[in-house]
């Protein structure tokens, strides 16, 4: 397979504040063609905002966000409360910021598992139609990264772990990378490439497995995590537990000793 | 054609009615409710400043709503909410042009005009306002069309299709002032916000696209200005509040008649 491996996206010690407060400092993020990356990390982290940095959507203090030339995007939003006055079809919200042939929406749709709803009201959708919708429209374009806010949000665990299972459906048959965020710890990271524990700063990142095990993650996710980590694979229990306190500071020296072991 | 009062008061009516029922929708969309009426309120300050310097009425009142809306805008999510802010500046606003007026000797019946209408003395001077700043409104709209849309959806989801979405919210502050500055003359300030929500309101139950609830908007407007300044004539009652009036009669209809739908289906 030759494909071209230059980076979609370059964070680079970015720093975001808002409204007065360091919501994000220093980050590094880089993201390659066809890669899943899953951003972790508690509440507050700052795991919307990063994502927002890398539309482009929050203003940058400090670092840069370079994107790749041309990069499209398709962006699928944490939520989108449609205001209840605002009439609006499936069909017509595909339509939107640009006018779409039926045939491309009928592709997307598919695509997304969301069949035979462009009649629908979004409005009448149920959740996790309306998520599939929402997917639809980032396929739009054949984006080259797929942006996702906490898509599942609202979705019980099938729904969402059906939806992920999708998204990662969606990669294979389009080539597009994904960055997204989620709570879901198991599911998400299952599906994913690599994950970044984000609090505030990059506590630790790697693959699932190496930052499942890192004393960092741990940390923040404390050990309750544990039996949801097995559901995705297996245990790795392995001499952590000697790890005197980190208070995840310093995120880097963790991941590189353990080499993914594929 | 328009040596006719009653004639040139139901060619400003339509005009306003058409150039408020689009713009209308994004209002109850977007929920600036209190941001009209707040545009709406400050023009009375930019009638005073108008009377007091002897300039052009709408050309003052369209200033004046312009830098209220911008003010407001620039200010808004600064420590103060919204509608707090929005209280605080309207009514300041209408209070500092009601005084202001005060000051200005022979205006007080004039001011009663500003402030509730008075379509039935539009001059020809004034449909041309009327239709050229709707024209404009309409225009504006149109070519920002989808979008105003998908910024009014999501201001993140506008971003990642490359839109600016604070320049399609310039875009409705600026067709807000120029709808302010034309309809003073057919339902007065106090009144302008109701020309843009009620037909709105009226046309939702029945639209299944922002489209079509623009265009039934529009029609709702057309009909209550035409039933309003019917019954003002019947009934020698000012010209502004019954077109209101008449519109607020639709709007009940429209609820009465969902309703009945509604409960149709459920049962």
């Amino acid at each position: 397979m030759t494909r071209n491996t230059a980076p979609l996206v370059e964070v680079t010690d970015l720093t975001v504040r808002l409204g007065g407060q360091t919501v994000l400092s220093h980050v590094n993020l880089t993201i390659s063609p066809a890669e899943i990356v899953t951003i972790v990390g508690p509440n507050g982290s700052g795991k919307s905002t990063l994502l927002r940095a890398v539309l482009g959507a929050v203003p940058v203090a400090k670092g840069t966000v370079r994107r790749a030339d041309g990069l499209r995007i398709g962006y699928v939003p944490q939520k989108l409360a449609i205001d209840p006055t605002l009439p609006l079809t499936v069909d017509r919200f595909l339509s939107l910021p640009r006018r779409v042939s039926a045939q491309r929406r009928k592709t997307a749709l598919d695509r997304a598992g969301a069949e035979n709803l462009g009649n629908r009201q979004m409005t009448d959708l149920s959740g996790g139609q309306f998520q599939r919708v929402l997917l639809a429209r980032a396929l739009l374009d054949t984006p080259q990264l797929l942006i996702l806010d906490e898509a599942t949000q609202g979705l019980d665990q099938p729904g969402s772990a059906a939806f992920y299972e999708r998204i990662a459906e969606v990669r294979s048959t389009l080539g597009c990378a994904v960055l997204m965020v989620s709570h879901e710890l198991h599911v998400v990271m299952a599906a994913s490439d690599r994950v970044i524990c984000l609090n505030g700063h990059v506590c630790c990142h790697g693959t699932p497995e190496v930052v499942a095990s890192a004393p960092e993650y741990r940390a923040l996710f404390g050990t309750g995590t544990h039996g949801a980590l097995a559901l995705y694979r297996h245990e790795h229990d392995h001499n952590h537990d000697h790890t005197h306190d980190h208070g995840h500071h310093h995120a880097d020296d963790h991941t590189h000793d353990h080499e993914p072991t594929p | 054609m328009l040596d006719d009062f009653f004639l040139r008061a139901i060619v400003a009516g339509i005009g306003v009615a058409l150039a408020a029922a689009p713009l209308g929708c994004f209002v109850v969309w977007r929920r600036m409710a209190y941001f009209g009426d707040a545009t709406a309120h400050a023009a009375i300050l930019g009638v005073a400043i108008a009377l007091a310097l002897d300039i052009p009425v709408f050309g003052a009142a369209l200033v004046v709503a312009l830098c209220m809306a911008l003010a407001v805008t620039a200010l808004a999510g600064r420590g103060y909410a919204t509608d707090t802010l929005l209280g605080v500046m309207a009514h300041s606003a209408l209070a500092i042009g009601l005084v202001a007026a005060s000051f200005l000797s022979g205006v007080r019946i004039d001011l009663m005009a500003y402030l509730f209408g008075d379509i039935l003395a539009v001059s020809k001077g004034d449909i041309a306002l009327i239709w050229g700043g709707g024209a404009l409104v309409v225009a504006l709209l149109f070519w920002r069309w989808q979008a105003l849309l998908t910024a009014t959806l999501n201001p993140d989801l506008a971003i990642a299709a490359g839109l600016d979405p604070r320049r399609e919210q310039l875009v409705l502050t600026l067709t807000l002032a120029l709808v302010v500055a034309m309809a003073i003359k057919v339902v007065g300030v106090l009144l302008i916000a109701a020309l843009l929500l009620i037909p709105a309101a009226t046309a939702r139950p029945f639209a299944r696209t922002p489209e079509t609830m623009a265009a039934l908007a529009a029609g709702i407007g057309v009909l209550a200005a035409l039933g309003g300044l019917r019954a003002s004539w019947v009934f020698d009652t000012p010209a502004g509040p019954s077109i209101v009036c008449a519109a607020a009669a639709l709007f009940l209809l429209s609820v009465i008649v969902s309703q009945l739908r509604r409960a149709r289906v459920g049962s």
